[in-house]
């Protein structure tokens, strides 16, 4: 009797851990997210790819439609590669553009994917040729102060060409 | 120079070598014995009854105030940010990769830990090992292998339970008392905690942390002097030795794991 008892306690106590573990998996982890099924990988070159990481989302119209599996550089033509697996169950046309987002203002980093018109699909091992690199900050800044000092050299000054007639 | 004898910094490190040598002897036994425990599920089962169930409680009510402080501190730094929505991500972050092994793993020590190195030690000096070997039972078999291997099994079961707890504490003190939206808690929570990558690796954690944990309370107890002092001492270096070796084991394996 004795024996059975701490067979119940002790049952009760390892179905309590994997209890615990389904709770993490399910509730706290993306397990139901996952998408165990591999897609299809397409790849496009950036000029700078800003903050993203492997793992980074891909989305389309706010919808992650898949994710980014590698990032390495090509010392060839001095450019990105980005490879990313898309999921089986969403096609986009062959000439769709992917662009480098930010979530919110100091969020991370995502792909943002844009359909074309293009009556093909893109398929395993396309490359996506229409693709904007991340916004720099630092680029952005500089271009900012380059425009105002245009602006500020007077107009019978010719030897700065203005930004705006 | 009377103070100096070179013969006793050899005397000293031969001493060193033997120990670690007979350590080293100890854990591959207990390993290699993990068929012949398998035989005897009823020892394993007494034992994990024993080192489990009984520490259930200090687990889950540590696991249930971590999360509830790891909710308040967490909200107090991400408020400076304006980010407050995701706290779910860095209590769950905190707790599956760090807290919930590493503390698990630290009450596990001073709470089975230690009974177990009192309870070998006593058995060292009230020559119970001894009479066990006049009768050609292995002790080790008998007595150290079934232990070992339950609080191998134990200790991942308690940490997940410390982790799951402390997810809930925190979602009641994000939710219940800050008034952070339920939603948002968990879908920031599952957008930035991956199965494999921080679930998957605290169990391995966890795991890695049963065997230390428990091997080192067992060899304490072992090694023990038979004397009422040798125990007292030896549970007392159960609890520091083992603290010690998970808080430098969970460094390594951080570095390891997430050092991408």
């Amino acid at each position: 009797m004795q024996k059975l008892r701490t067979d119940v306690w002790v049952g009760l106590f390892v179905m309590l851990g994997a209890a615990a573990l389904v709770f993490l998996a399910l509730q706290s982890a993306n397990l139901l997210q996952l998408d165990f099924r591999s897609g299809y990988r397409v790849s496009a070159r950036f000029d700078n790819i800003g903050g993203l990481k492997p793992q980074a989302a891909v989305r389309s119209a706010g919808v992650v439609v898949g994710r980014v599996e590698s990032i390495t550089f090509d010392d060839k033509i001095y450019q990105a590669t980005v490879t990313i697996a898309l999921q089986d169950r969403y096609a986009f046309p062959k000439d769709s553009s992917l662009k480098i987002l930010t979530s919110g203002l100091l969020g991370e980093q995502y792909l943002g994917i844009e359909a074309g018109a293009d009556e093909k699909m893109l398929a395993e091992g396309d490359r996506i040729v229409a693709t904007q690199s991340a916004v720099v900050l630092e680029n952005l800044i500089s271009q900012f102060l380059y425009s105002k000092a245009a602006d500020a050299t007077p107009a019978g000054d010719g030897a700065a060409p203005k930004s705006n007639p | 120079m009377s103070w100096f004898q070179p013969a006793d910094v050899g005397f000293a490190v031969r001493g060193l070598l033997t120990r670690v040598g007979g350590a080293t002897r100890l854990f591959a036994r207990l390993v290699s014995l993990l068929p012949a425990t398998a035989r005897r599920p009823d020892l394993v089962r007494d034992q994990v009854h024993f080192l489990g169930n009984y520490s259930l409680g200090i687990i889950a009510v540590s696991g249930l105030f971590v999360g509830f402080v790891l909710a308040l501190q967490g909200y107090y730094t991400l408020q400076g940010f304006g980010s407050t929505e995701a706290l779910g991500q860095l209590v769950a972050l905190s707790l599956l990769r760090e807290l919930g092994p590493v503390i698990t793993a630290l009450l596990f020590a001073g709470r089975a830990g230690t009974s177990l190195t009192a309870e070998i030690g006593l058995m060292r000096a009230g020559e119970q090992l001894s009479a066990m070997e006049m009768m050609a039972v292995d002790p080790v078999r008998r007595i150290l292998a079934p232990r070992f291997w339950a609080g191998v099994i134990a200790m991942p079961v308690l940490a997940a339970v410390f982790s799951a707890v402390g997810v809930v504490g925190g979602w009641w003190v994000a939710v219940g008392m800050i008034g952070i939206d339920s939603g948002s808690f968990w879908s920031q929570m599952q957008g930035g905690v991956d199965v494999f990558r921080d679930v998957g690796n605290g169990v391995v954690k966890s795991v890695v942390f049963g065997f230390i944990v428990t091997f080192v309370a067992l060899l304490q107890g072992y090694t023990a002097k038979p004397t009422p002092e040798g125990v007292a001492r030896a549970t007392t270096r159960t609890v520091v030795v083992a603290s010690l070796s998970v808080l430098a084991m969970d460094f390594v394996l951080t570095a390891l794991m997430f050092s991408l």
